[in-house]
């Protein structure tokens, strides 16, 4: 069998954790291997030492067999490696097209010549069925949009091995299904890929081999035709992980939140939130769903006091809180785990104690005087990471940036809900999660219910918004289009509400 | 954040500074160990001259903190002169209307308080053109700078002419931060109470940033202002009241500046300390104390180049290059942080192996 990438017996250390534990991998050519493992168990570091990031402590690469040192990821992309990151690395007022000739950009004596470069561009794009415009600016395009420029910008340099770290999580359903269509065109031209994805359910559907990464090292490879997803879950955590969640009948109690005839704009003026009506009540769980980009974002945004209401009200225990402060709602008994963990959720130059208390670091006992009570902030951090399961090298001392996608998710989940908020407003709070770890937190929020208070959730996955909600509502271009109990319904008839379809139309 | 990695670096790059300053005096054919040698000499030779050495320093430390203080809450105060002529023009006036009213003792704290609060007020003008309309705060200092320099430019011939049109009246030493047992203890040298202020803000800072609440928020707000915002803490009022802060050490640099370190205020100048305090904050890697280390070499930089230039065929600006060139080495600093990992990457495999 030929392997156009192997790695072999990779080590790489951190402060306080070694990230890769003496790990091979192969992956041979024309087939897409998935990496799986627990957050923090050292898939994007690997992949970040195959693309030429880090140098490993030890252990050899070998391209199409030969062995080489891959220093940088100009020397990667001339080995015919490219890599789409988690997070993108797009400059955002440029083109499409200036983006991905960024670095390499052909020139014509002292004058940039750009209009090959789109043209090329563009017989790509269509080649792999990408559909993207070579002259759209990076700013205008949606997320799904970006993630194939990032595929472009791999393919622009003839790349062969191409890497994913978790495409999937930041993308809508139906762009999954695009992407899973790229991705066979791509192993159809002879590319191979290594994908890596929290989500069983994609490595059944695209995968043909599977390495499972525990804790630094490798558990073993398996074949995904033959193995079930349970199997890859079990082999990934060490134990069997339930994939429903037990959730005893209750009442509903009050209402703990109310919204009157909400209207928010968008940040281009627009009306995102068009007179939006809704009761969340203590002891539920309300899911919203919706298309991504249909005005969640901004209705969240003013229920937190981070947007300007235009008109309507939000009631929250009965008071008027629509143009109280943010701070002043969090006192309330608000808490928001908010939808981009980097932008909202973290301050990723601040060490993971100073992060679990974002929120209540002005409060007894973390502040006296108008002073930091540094061992109490330290043992309070200490505990959260303890109870969720937050790995970090070096503990509450580690910088949040430093953290894997997923603990980081998990930090924040655990500060929010630690709060015990009468409100807990949770946006898409699994996003990145490894599936032992969803299993914890979708615990935690049935028990926030359990204990009589309300839960708003939004997500983007269906599943999540089935298994977990009493109630769910729909939105739609910034409308209601209506509420239903998941057990008198199903994923098309909410499909269908997401898309607009009201209920009175399709009954 | 990394302490030992900071101060590695700034050793590095104080180092090829001092390299690059006997490259340019061999070329200019002076022998660069006498050279170095009557630098040191003129700024640490006598108790007089140390005592100048930190007087120089005192304005330095003061205006690196004030940007210092500025980078760590996400702002670029490049205004720190203008505060300072500010913080200076507030205190000249009031030493020149003193008239020995007040006994020192009680003037000094006045003045040093008032002059804190027109620098802080002057940069609040910049934190709020930023927090309230998104004014970059570089465009703002700048603009306000050339107004404080205009400012100073009309009140002084206009309200408290000396013998020249130029300058202010001669501050009395009744009202000056110079103390009879302070200058008769470097044997008449410039150093005044600028020192003990310049230590104490150098402590306070320190506290501020690393032990408060207040510390927290600024440095949230200046890391991710998002993140900040959604934690509830006051955007807008934060921003404003760091560049506040930050003037108002600023202020305190030219208060001991005018009315300690001179004797009378010039008009039509920018003092230069304003923007050096730039290159004081880069090499003490943003934090209080490596301020205060910086600041004092350069101090001594700055007053040793006179000395060597009188001693030698060496021209000051030598002295100038110097500085320049650990500026440059300490802004790519990045190249010794690569160099550090590698040689305790290196250094630990030996220990084991
Ligand atoms: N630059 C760094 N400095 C210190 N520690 C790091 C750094 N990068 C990663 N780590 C640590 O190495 C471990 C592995 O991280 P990595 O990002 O590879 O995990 P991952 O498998 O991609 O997880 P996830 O699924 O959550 O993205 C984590 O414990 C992380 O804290
Ligand atoms: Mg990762």
């Amino acid at each position: 069998m030929e392997h156009v990438v192997e790695m072999l017996n990779i080590t790489k250390a951190f402060p306080g954790i070694i990230a890769n534990d003496d790990i091979s991998i192969q992956l041979r050519k024309g087939e897409i291997l998935a990496l799986l493992g627990e957050n923090g168990a050292g898939k994007s570091t690997l992949m970040s030492i195959l693309f030429g990031l880090y140098t490993p402590d030890a252990g050899r690469i070998l391209v199409r067999g030969k062995e080489i040192q891959i220093a940088n990821p100009n020397v990667a992309n001339e080995l015919g490696i490219g890599m789409v990151h988690q997070h993108f690395k797009l400059v955002h007022n440029f083109t499409v097209t200036e983006n991905i000739i960024l670095g390499m950009e052909p020139k014509k004596g002292p004058f940039l010549q750009t209009r090959d470069a789109a043209e090329k561009i563009r017989q790509l794009s269509k080649h792999y069925g990408l559909n993207v415009d070579p002259d759209a600016k990076i700013e205008d395009v949606s997320v799904g949009m970006q993630q194939r420029v990032e595929i472009l910008k791999m393919l622009y340099r003839d790349a062969e091995v191409l890497i994913f770290d978790e495409p999937t999580a930041v993308l809508t359903p139906q762009e999954i299904i695009d992407l899973m269509k790229i991705m066979r065109n791509l192993i159809k031209e002879g590319k191979s890929i290594i994908l890596i994805t929290h989500k069983l359910k994609e490595i059944k559907e695209i995968a043909d081999r599977c390495t499972v990464i525990r804790r630094g090292k490798v558990i073993g490879t398996v074949d995904v035709e033959a193995t079930t997803s349970a199997q890859m879950a079990e082999m990934m955590v060490g134990r069997q992980v339930s994939f429903t969640v037990d959730k005893p009948d209750q009442a509903a109690g009050e209402v703990v939140l109310e919204l009157k005839d909400l209207r928010v704009q968008s940040s281009r003026k627009t009306e995102a939130v068009k007179g939006f009506s809704l009761q969340v009540r203590s002891g539920e769980i309300l899911g919203l769903a919706g298309v991504d980009g249909n005005g969640q974002t901004e209705l969240v945004e003013a229920l937190t006091g981070l947007r300007k209401v235009e008109s309507g009200s939000i009631l929250f225990k009965g008071k008027d809180v629509t143009n109280l402060s943010i701070l002043h709602r969090i006192r309330e008994g608000m808490a928001h785990i908010p939808e981009d963990r980097q932008k909202r959720g973290l301050v990723l130059d601040y060490t993971m104690e100073e992060n679990m208390v974002l929120e209540i670091y002005g409060l007894p006992p973390f502040a006296k005087y108008g002073f930091l009570n540094k061992p109490e902030i330290r043992k309070y951090a200490e505990k959260l990471m303890n109870d969720f399961d937050v790995r970090a090298g070096e503990g509450p001392l580690a910088m949040a940036r430093s953290l894997s996608g997923g603990n980081q998710q998990k930090a924040i989940v655990g500060r929010e809900v630690a709060h015990d908020p009468d409100l807990l407003i949770a946006v898409q709070p699994t996003r990145g999660l490894d599936v032992g770890s969803i299993e914890y937190i979708h615990k935690r929020l049935v028990e926030q219910r359990n204990n009589g208070k309300a839960v708003l959730l939004v997500s983007l996955e269906l599943d999540e918004i089935m298994d977990l909600s009493d109630r769910i509502a729909v939105i739609s271009h910034g409308e209601l289009t209506g509420i239903k109990m998941p057990k008198e319904t199903n994923e098309a008839e909410i499909g269908l509400m997401m898309a607009g379809v009201s209920e009175g139309a399709q009954a | 954040m990394n302490r030992s990695r900071d101060i590695f670096t700034a050793l590095m790059a104080v180092f090829l500074g001092l390299v690059a300053g006997a490259i340019f005096m061999a070329l200019s054919g002076a022998n660069p160990f006498a050279g170095f040698y009557y630098m040191f000499r003129g700024g640490l030779m006598n108790i007089e001259r140390i005592g100048n050495t930190l007087a120089t320093a005192t304005t330095l430390v003061l205006t690196g903190l004030s940007v210092a203080f500025a980078f760590r809450t996400g702002l670029f105060n490049i205004g720190a002169a203008g505060q300072m002529l500010i913080g200076g023009l507030v205190a000249t006036m009031m030493a020149l209307s003193n008239n020995g009213a007040l006994p020192k003792f009680l003037f000094i704290p006045l003045v040093l308080i008032c002059a804190m609060l027109g620098g802080a007020l002057w940069a609040a003008i910049a934190g709020f053109l930023k927090a309230r309309f998104n004014v970059h705060e570089v465009v703002a200092t700048i603009m306000t700078n050339w107004l404080a320099f205009w400012i100073v430019y009309y009140v002084i011939p206009a309200y408290f002419k000396g013998k020249l049109e130029t300058e202010s009246a001669r501050i009395p030493f009744e009202s000056s931060m110079k103390l009879d047992w302070l200058t008769n203890l470097f044997n008449g040298s410039y150093i005044n109470f600028g020192v003990f202020v310049a230590l104490a803000a150098t402590a306070v800072i320190a506290v501020i940033l690393n032990k408060t609440v207040l510390g927290y928020e600024l440095k949230a707000v200046g890391f991710n202002r998002h993140a900040a915002e959604y934690a509830g803490i006051n955007v807008s009022r934060n921003v404003t009241l760091a560049m506040a802060i930050s003037g108002a050490l600023a202020g305190l640099a030219g208060a001991t500046y005018y009315i300690g370190y001179a004797v009378n205020m010039q008009i039509g100048i920018l003092p230069t300390a304003g923007f050096d305090g730039i290159a004081v904050a880069l090499l003490g890697a943003n934090s209080p104390w490596g301020v205060l280390a910086s600041a004092l070499f350069f101090g001594l930089l700055h007053s040793g180049k006179g000395f060597m230039n009188a001693m030698t065929k060496i021209p000051p600006q030598i002295g100038d290059t110097i500085i320049a060139t650990i500026i440059y080495f300490a802004a790519t600093s990045i190249l010794f942080v690569r160099l550090y990992d590698f040689l305790k990457k290196k250094l630990k495999k030996e220990v084991k192996a």
